[in-house]
């Protein structure tokens, strides 16, 4: 068990930047998932981690130790790879068995924990089997359970899964984190999958282009998006997005997108006020649009009004696609709403759920 | 509205009509003009292939007297192993003693020490050219298989040269170190394909399991590279095997002849014993086909070797 520091990291391809200037400490027994569209720099950062990637600069931390010129077998970490990367040749005991005997482990304390592991993730019966002979899932509990035996100090998941169908991938998901509750030890993890970052993470790096955007716990992440690029990656459907004006009127602050004008509420209004006579850009969650016919008693409710261009029924809710003017958005509406494609009808805006970001920074005004 | 196929009973069927239905179908759909000319190749093909064999078996099947007969038939009149037995065993009354074992060992022992030689060396080199990059890594490549197209006639002086340098002339180091020179190249063609198709995942899974860079080669990529291994052993076994020429040059001395040179020895300057010659032809091809037989499994998988991602 130990905390992880990257302090500076830089990762150069060539001219290519992969990481730029990574910051981030992450404590003892934490899940930290690194997300981020492909190709943003996240699995660079992990593999450099590992120690299969020299870094450019700046220095990672294991605990206390300095691990930038330690070689992957001795930084004590295990990680799972996309791919599983079973070795095709072994058993699936010798799979698990084999950095163990590596490391010239007793043979029963071997076969101690690589019982134990196979008994955590339910694969007992399949010790004997070579990995061609196993399913996707049974592969990705293998790759797991290889990592599991060597009670390292911290676990790296690379995507491990991408490679699994929707309805196992919901499955794994939750026992990769009641493994994380059980073994009480340090998990990095990386994916492209919001969902998976913000079921499973205890915080959350968003990166993009090799830059750290924000790193946070996922509720705070999805409340209080730092930037665009945060707020429309976390989230699914994606927030909102209408490019608006601010502006005042008498004592009101009024979001001017063109096709429609929103009230500011007067207790939100002050962090806003320097921004007055400014190009932003207005946001607001699926879920804070609501059918004018059924908005919830309690919000406060600005009215307008949008052509509805698709309408997709999920069961429990429904979701229009919206047209107002040249802007598109989506609404997570109350599966009761009767709109018909291709008419006009009456949204309202939840304005104590609204971001509103500089046009020019693509920063969060707060 | 559904339509169904009405399964042909086997048994209404009579017997030539039910082989030519089995022909064509293991002809998968092809037209039958095209399944007769293409049996009719393959015929003529393995005809001109084995004709010749079966002739060197009729002849070593020869009495001496009868060696000159023109006379089609396989198994000639008279048939006797008398060639064999004096192949293996010499003639005592002629007084003549068998050196036919003596070249036998001196083939396999030179050829098998080439094979093992040229494939841990290539196993080793083609690790470095498949996963590291270094300076000169494509020009090496390259250049070794130039190597490739260089005759081998075109070698023999420069090699007998520098062999007699290294006072290596008449030993077999000397023919193993001429041979090896020859396999290696295309040995690490063979094997850097292979290895190029295992993913480098395994060898960094294997690196942070705790494995050095020489555990993950042994542990993870040779055992995984057996087809590969395989075939490469067998063809740098197989091209020392018959090879002629450059042991005709190294190896002057009898008892140091490897069988290629040996059997040529029946060959005298005035006459040559053909049953002899063809006898002992005949059983020296019987290890070498009992070699390709046990081995054509991975033969077949090894020739397709990196064209196919395993």
């Amino acid at each position: 068990m130990a905390s992880v520091t990257f302090d500076h990291i830089s990762k150069r391809f060539g001219e290519m930047v992969a990481v730029n200037d990574l910051n981030i400490q992450v404590a003892d027994k934490e899940f930290l998932v690194l997300v981020g569209p492909s190709g943003c720099g996240k699995t660079t950062a992990l593999r450099c981690l590992a120690g299969l990637e020299e870094i450019t600069g700046g220095q990672i931390l294991i605990g206390e130790r300095v691990v930038n010129d330690v070689a992957p077998k001795d930084r004590d970490i295990a990680m799972v790879f996309q791919s599983y990367a079973l070795y095709p040749h072994l058993s699936v005991y010798d799979n698990m068995a084999f950095g163990l005997k590596l490391r010239k482990v007793p043979k029963d304390e071997i076969k101690r924990r690589v019982n134990e592991a196979a008994d955590i993730l339910g694969i007992q019966d399949l010790l004997g089997r070579k990995p061609r002979q196993l399913s996707g899932g049974q592969r990705q509990r293998v790759a797991v359970g290889r990592a599991i035996v060597r009670e390292p100090k911290v676990f790296l998941f690379d995507e491990p899964l991408s490679n699994l169908d929707a309805k196992l991938r919901v499955q794994m998901r939750a026992e990769i984190s009641k493994l994380h509750q059980r073994l009480q030890t340090t998990f990095i993890y990386v994916t492209h999958d919001q969902v998976e970052a913000m079921t499973m993470a205890s915080r959350i790096a968003v990166i993009n282009k090799g830059i750290l955007q924000q790193i946070d716990t996922p509720q705070n992440l999805y409340d209080m998006p730092s930037n665009l690029f945060v707020a429309g990656f976390i989230g699914s459907p994606a927030m909102n997005f209408f490019p608006a004006r601010l502006r005042k009127d008498g004592g009101t602050l009024l979001i001017d997108s063109g096709d429609f004008v929103l009230r500011i509420p007067a207790e939100h209004a002050k962090a806003y006020e320097t921004h007055a006579g400014r190009d932003v850009v207005f946001g607001i969650r699926p879920e804070n649009i609501h059918d004018a016919d059924f908005v919830p008693s309690n919000i406060r409710a600005e009215k307008i009004e949008a052509k509805v261009d698709v309408t997709e029924l999920m069961g429990n809710e429904i979701f229009l696609y919206l047209v107002t003017g040249k802007n598109t958005s989506v609404a997570r509406v109350d599966p009761r709403s009767k709109v018909q494609i291709g008419n006009k009808s009456q949204f309202a805006f939840d304005m104590d759920k609204f971001h509103i970001f500089d046009a020019e920074t693509e920063q969060a005004i707060r | 509205m559904t339509t169904e196929t009405i399964p042909i009973s086997k048994a209404n069927l009579s017997p030539i009509r039910r082989f030519l239905r089995w022909f064509f179908v293991r002809a998968r759909g092809d037209s039958p003009f095209k399944t007769i000319l293409i049996h009719a190749v393959l015929i003529m093909a393995s005809i001109i292939a084995v004709y010749p064999v079966l002739r060197v078996v009729t002849i070593s099947l020869r009495p001496n007297d009868t060696l000159l007969t023109t006379d089609l038939r396989i198994i000639p009149q008279n048939a006797t192993l008398d060639n064999y037995k004096e192949v293996l065993f010499g003639a005592p009354d002629k007084n003549r003693k068998s050196d036919f074992f003596l070249w036998i060992w001196n083939s396999i022992s030179v050829v098998t020490v080439t094979s093992i030689v040229s494939m841990i060396l290539a196993a080793v080199s083609a690790y470095a050219f498949s996963r590291f990059k270094f300076p000169g890594r494509s020009a090496g490549l390259v250049f070794l298989l130039t190597t490739q197209m260089i005759p081998a006639g075109m070698l023999l002086l420069p090699l007998f040269i520098m062999l007699a340098q290294l006072k290596m002339i008449n030993t077999s180091l000397g023919l193993i170190i001429a041979y090896s020179v020859s396999s290696v190249p295309l040995t690490i063609w063979t094997l850097k394909g292979y290895y190029d198709t295992i993913p480098v995942d395994l060898e960094e899974a294997a690196l942070i399991d705790g494995a050095s860079r020489y555990t993950t080669f042994t542990k993870i990529i040779l055992p995984l590279s057996t087809p590969a291994l395989a075939i490469a052993f067998l063809f740098s076994f197989m091209g020392g095997w018959s090879e002629y020429l450059v042991a005709r040059v190294v190896l002057q001395r009898n008892d140091t002849f490897t069988w290629p040179l040996g059997i040529f020895t029946y060959a005298q300057q005035f006459t040559v014993s053909w049953g002899q010659f063809s006898a002992a032809s005949v059983l020296i091809a019987i290890p070498v086909m009992i070699l390709f037989l046990y081995s054509s499994k991975w033969l077949i998988s090894g020739l397709t070797l990196g064209s196919v991602k395993g």
